[in-house]
């Protein structure tokens, strides 16, 4: 009994971890079920039989795939938009003083703070009152706007920490002001930089709500689900879910890998040169 | 020698209302290590950075040989720098830190391979070329870093502080192993440091620091020997500083005693001074007074340390300290309460300010 209890203390921070990760993950799990699942109607919401019929062509309905290309296109453009614009900014915000800087950096965050819905309806508001007609420009153009608060926070996150003596060693080392940035900034701040890409381009693909105001008749991804939600959403939609998942948790898998090796390879050649002294 | 590669004219610079660097000229000789020696804060790392180009002279000029550079930026100054931190790119190789500036002189890959390969050699770093810096451990960071400035030959290169970073041993290795290098690749060195070991072992010329102004320039011995300010004197090393007003060649103390000058170190003072003695240039003897400079005192306290005897001896003057070397077989030790009289060569003595200065 008592080693019962000893047994649970142990292990209670695991056991609420691993409770925490199934009530994570098993929406997803169920997604990725779902894309194994054969119905018999419309309606894939409850289990009907095996089969991997919709794994071997997942693009074979020809709205879900240009629905889904119309998302990687206006998520691509918006997040390497965003993220250009984005590390300007944060250049300009963490290294000039200039007039405005406070207000600048207070006014960054209000896409991160304003609620979608707002955002939404406001930017319609603005491009029917400018004439502008909704369509691919326009999603892009509300992408891009929620894209760059989010670029800006991440960038400058790496750009606060950041050594300007290296930009001086370069400097005094013969580089030119551009030299400098291409050579020493940009690949320092790199990890930030496609961070804040990554992440630009997962809230793009993944925006409704915003999108859903300034879509005119384009459709994206999130928009054809919502509209296939009340005529029943075709298995499909679950394959190609999964296939994101797979594909996001894969990326962040060698990522981890690459920087796990790497750091013990380092610290091993660091501990042996110290100790040839 | 005659040649000068480094001359600061006039050169301040203020931060807002702080005179970080108060009014400073001087002329580096081509080919010498030159030291800028002084406490924490006084305006060295300032000095440096203004000679590399990375901050702008509040006023005066910065001239590299007969160039006026002081507007000129980094990239378009023949000098180079050893960070203090060191300040390795940690994205980049051993060998392109060290080929960074090479490439940006636009000097072709071959010969460019050659030189980094001669540079690693010559800071015994060979075959560390496809290491990251962050595998290396510090001493060898820093021969990293004053390889990737050697390299490209530059007319001068700036040290701020190369070994602050490492433990004592390592330091006094590196100290010997930078002055080997120095007099190999002949390039002007200007190295900065709060240490005055390491300046008086290393440079031929020293600018001791205080407050943003030069206190005194001169070689190692000159600045040991004759010192010019009472700071300059307790900088570097131990010194027993006598107050009285000057009487011709003489010293005249509060209580009478006149201690001769020498000649050489009077300087034009006049007025009240502080006539300076270092420790080990004072003989203890008992009994009479001899002829010459003479104090008599009563010893307070000793310190028997092997190589010599540490005292500190009570005289009207005031408390003197004397570092008597155990030269000689059957060393007597004068036990606290003697009276000894203190006698030096007044050649030994030196003068700096007033008290009240
Ligand atoms: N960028 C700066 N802004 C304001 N004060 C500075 C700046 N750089 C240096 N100082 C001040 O100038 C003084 C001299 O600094 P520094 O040259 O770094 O001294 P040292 O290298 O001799 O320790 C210090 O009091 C320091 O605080
Ligand atoms: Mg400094």
């Amino acid at each position: 009994m008592r080693r019962a209890r000893r047994f649970a203390g142990h292990h209670l921070l695991t056991l609420v971890a691993l409770l925490g990760f199934i009530y994570i993950l098993a929406p997803i799990a169920v997604i990725a079920l779902f894309s194994f699942n054969d119905p018999a109607g419309k309606y894939n919401y409850t289990w009907q039989g095996f089969t991997t019929q919709y794994w071997q062509n997942p693009f074979d309905i020809p709205a879900l795939r240009d629905a889904l290309i119309t998302s990687i296109q206006i998520a691509l453009l918006a997040s390497i938009i965003a993220t250009v614009l984005g590390t300007l900014i944060s250049l300009a915000l963490v290294r000039h003083a200039f007039r405005g800087r406070g207000t600048t950096n207070l006014l960054i965050f209000l896409p991160m703070s304003t609620p979608e819905i707002v955002m939404g309806a406001s930017l319609l508001a603005l491009f029917l009152n400018l004439g502008v007609a909704t369509g691919f420009a326009t999603i892009l153009l509300a992408h891009v706007v929620f894209c760059i608060a989010f670029c800006v926070v991440t960038v400058k996150a790496r750009l606060v920490g950041f050594d300007r003596r290296l930009e001086e060693a370069a400097m005094d080392l013969g580089a030119n002001e551009v030299r400098t940035f291409l050579r020493v900034t940009l690949p320092l701040i790199l990890p930030g930089v496609g961070a804040a890409a990554l992440l630009s381009f997962a809230l793009s693909v993944d925006d409704f709500v915003i999108t859903n105001f300034t879509h005119g008749t384009v459709v994206t991804f999130p928009l054809f689900i919502w509209g296939a939600a009340r005529v029943g959403v075709p298995v499909q939609v679950n394959v190609i879910g999964t296939l994101i998942f797979l594909v996001a948790v894969g990326i962040m898998a060698i990522g981890v890998l690459v920087s796990t090796v790497r750091a013990r390879r380092d610290r091993a050649l660091a501990e042996r040169a110290a100790e040839a002294h | 020698m005659s040649e000068i590669d480094v001359r600061l004219r006039d050169v301040t610079k203020r931060f807002g209302e702080f005179v970080a660097v108060d009014d400073i000229s001087l002329e580096i000789p081509r080919g010498s290590f030159f030291a800028m020696l002084g406490p924490s804060g006084c305006g060295k790392t300032t000095t440096l950075r203004m000679i590399g180009g990375f901050e702008e002279p509040t006023a005066g000029t910065v001239l590299l040989g007969d160039q006026d550079v002081s507007d000129l930026p980094p990239y378009k100054r023949d000098v180079n720098t050893v960070f203090q931190s060191y300040a390795l790119f940690p994205h980049l190789s051993i060998a392109d830190n060290v080929g960074f500036g090479l490439r940006e002189h636009g000097v072709p890959k071959a010969e460019r391979t050659a030189r980094v390969g001669e540079a690693l050699e010559l800071v015994d770093l060979t075959g560390y070329d496809t290491r990251k810096p962050r595998q290396l451990s510090g001493g060898q960071q820093q021969r990293v870093a004053l390889a990737r400035a050697l390299v490209n030959r530059p007319r001068v290169l700036l040290l701020d502080e190369p070994l602050g970073a490492l433990d004592l041993k390592l330091r006094r290795q590196m100290q010997l192993e930078l002055k080997r290098i120095q007099q190999e690749v002949g390039i002007t060195f200007v190295h900065v440091t709060h240490d005055q070991e390491e300046a008086m072992t290393m440079a031929d010329q020293i600018a001791v620091m205080n407050e943003g102004r030069i206190e005194q320039l001169g070689g190692p011995t000159e600045l040991y020997e004759r010192p010019g300010t009472a700071f300059v004197a307790g900088f570097l090393g131990v010194s027993n500083l006598i107050a009285g007003r000057l009487d011709g060649t003489d010293v005249v103390t509060a209580d009478g005693t006149r201690l001769a000058v020498a000649a050489g170190a009077l300087g034009g003072r006049t007025g009240a001074v502080r006539l300076g003695i270092r420790p080990e240039k004072i003989r203890v003897a008992d009994g009479d007074a001899p002829a010459g400079a003479a104090l008599v005192g009563t010893v307070r306290e000793y310190a028997y340390v092997g190589v010599a005897t540490q005292y500190v001896v009570d005289t009207p003057a005031g408390e003197i300290q004397v570092f008597h070397q155990n030269a000689t077989p059957g060393v007597q030790v004068a036990q606290p309460g003697t009276r000894v009289t203190l006698t030096w060569d007044p050649q030994a003595t030196f003068l700096v300010e007033g008290e009240t200065e």
